[in-house]
């Protein structure tokens, strides 16, 4: 009963921010709604007990990229006219991608009927082992059958990483920096001078 | 809880149902209480570092301000900024405030007292404490107003670069007691330093990472020396400005619940939780629950101790800190932590 309830609350939420993210009008509205579309399909996966990604769905999407995202939506100026200027240019473009998504729904709805998608290895038997836990799972699966392809996506995701790095550094040289190191290195004393200068004359500097 | 609820003839569903809104409450409203006289013992130990007497007027020692306050903001006219964004302006103090609550949900008071004993918690908490940041950037940005925007931006950038070091500071704790479940993490740590010290702190390896985890708590809840979001030398108050009545007390209350998180986490991942300091049976007849009361009040002092003594971090110094110095020693943790474990075959 309760998890009827809640599967349709998080459902029906779900499919309602992802409308209302194409909707909304305001750029800033539509990452918040998406990030209550994040938020339901998080709670999406806890009722089926893949809590694990549940966990890494809001860390990842919602604590991370969506605050990126809503981080630079936020400081763009946007002129709605110009926007609106160049629909006919782009509708073409639209349309094809609207056709594929429909498309993929389709296909996604006709697998759907055909059954139930059997996870797990090629020869049919189930990838999770009894009674561990789902990091346990997946951790073991992780670094047992799929370690050649897991640390492939690192070795990717580093270069990517490295890419990006390298394209956006700049060395500037107009800029004084702070050597923080130096500065603690510093004590009173090399700094400081105490003296007792006699009336009415002045002190060596 | 749910057993209880069973005997009273319901179904199982609705005794799980009315037993976890009965454990919300009893989290939620002694929290709030809570809440506002730390907000009060926050202000005493302040002004008597400050050699000043504090908050005494309003009840006996002056115990009754935080309740003098909160009437005061909660008679007040809620002002709405003809420029704000009305929609966000208003929920952004509810996601602080609900946000706040939230990770109280699977902190252990006591062996088995905790509302939610999931599998997750350490993960669930990482998760919830990561949606902090969206009440202040959605308040910067409603407000439609320079300083609270600066704010926002401030804080979401602070948040995110302390929250990878953190992440990594959680992993050797994990790695350590190998379950991301928070009472298995305390019972992890019983006996954990010469089979009498329970708590990671005083393993060698450990030590250095809860200094930076209490560090990296000071800059997550945006509390001095790092409250650049709130620099009123230099933003007025921050996100906060354009706010007043009860909105503003929500921002407070939040605030203030999350320092308690922090301090709340400080206790359960490095200093044992419930269990007593040492691991002798005479400590073990004072219940768990004062224990952990005991840690997270003196967490609290700490942080207030703080707040008192050291200036404010200028920007680029926080990043520095975050960046520079914190991710690089958290992630050579890992590795040192994580070599260690398994040199002495901890996994096997």
């Amino acid at each position: 009963m309760i998890h009827v309830i809640a599967f349709y609350l998080f459902a029906v939420l779900t499919i309602a921010s992802g409308a209302v993210t194409i909707l909304a009008r305001n750029p800033v509205h539509s990452v918040l709604w998406l990030i209550l579309a994040f938020f339901n399909a998080a709670g999406l996966m806890v009722l089926t007990g893949a809590e694990f990604i549940a966990m890494l769905l809001v860390i990842v999407y919602v604590g991370a990229v969506a605050v990126l995202f809503l981080f630079v939506v936020m400081m763009l100026d946007i002129d709605f006219a110009s926007l609106r200027a160049g629909f006919v240019r782009y509708f073409p473009f639209g349309a094809l991608v609207a056709i594929v998504l429909l498309a993929e729904i389709v296909l996604g709805i006709g697998a759907y009927r055909a059954g139930a998608l059997e996870l797990g290895s090629p020869d049919g038997t189930a990838a999770t082992p009894a009674g561990a836990s789902n990091i346990e799972a997946v951790g073991g699966l992780l670094y047992s059958r799929y370690l050649f392809l897991f640390e492939a996506a690192g070795i990717v995701l580093l270069v990517a990483m490295i890419g990006a790095i390298v394209l956006t550094h700049r060395q500037r040289t107009d800029t004084r920096g702070q050597n923080i190191r130096k500065q603690n290195m510093r004590r009173p004393g090399d700094a400081t001078v105490n003296v007792k200068p006699e009336v009415g004359k002045g002190v060596q500097l | 809880m749910t057993s209880f609820f069973l005997s009273l003839g319901m179904t199982y569903e609705w005794a799980w149902f009315v037993a976890t809104v009965c454990g919300i409450l009893l989290i939620a409203l002694p929290l709030m209480v809570s809440v506002a006289m730390i907000i009060y013992a926050d202000r005493k130990i302040w002004a008597a570092m400050a050699l000043r007497r504090g908050p005494n007027v309003v009840g006996p020692f002056g115990l009754l301000q935080s309740f003098a306050d909160g009437l005061k903001v909660f008679l007040q006219e809620t002002i709405i900024p003809s420029a704000a964004n009305k929609g966000i302006f208003l929920i952004a103090p509810v996601v602080t405030f609900t946000v706040a609550l939230m990770a109280w949900a699977v902190i252990p008071f006591n062996s088995g007292a905790v509302l939610a004993d999931v599998n997750i918690g350490l993960l669930y908490v990482l998760a919830i404490s990561s949606l902090g940041v969206y009440g202040t950037i959605m308040a910067g940005w409603a407000s439609n107003s320079k300083y609270p925007f600066f704010s926002a931006m401030r804080a979401s950038a602070q948040m995110i670069s302390y929250e990878v070091s953190i992440g990594f500071i959680l992993i050797c704790v994990v790695l350590w007691s190998g379950t991301f479940n928070m009472n298995g993490i305390v019972l992890a740590q019983k006996g954990h330093v010469l089979g009498i010290v329970n708590g990671f702190v005083a393993n060698p390896l450990l030590f250095p990472m809860w200094v930076m985890f209490l560090i990296s708590s000071l800059a997550e809840t945006q509390r001095a020396p790092f409250d650049l979001t709130e620099a009123e030398s230099e933003l007025v108050a921050g996100y906060q400005t354009e706010y007043s009545s009860m909105a503003f007390a929500a921002y407070w209350l939040g605030e203030y619940a999350n320092v308690l998180l922090m301090c709340a986490l400080n206790a359960t991942l490095f200093w044992g939780g419930w269990l007593p300091p040492l691991d002798i049976p005479v400590l073990y007849l004072v219940p768990g629950f004062v224990w952990f009361l005991l840690k997270v009040l003196f967490f609290f002092f700490v942080f207030s101790w703080i707040k008192a003594t050291v200036p404010r971090y200028r920007y680029d110094q926080l990043m520095r800190l975050g960046w520079k110095v914190f991710l690089p020693v958290s992630l050579l943790f890992v590795v040192i932590v994580s070599g260690y474990l398994m040199a002495i075959g901890h996994f096997a």
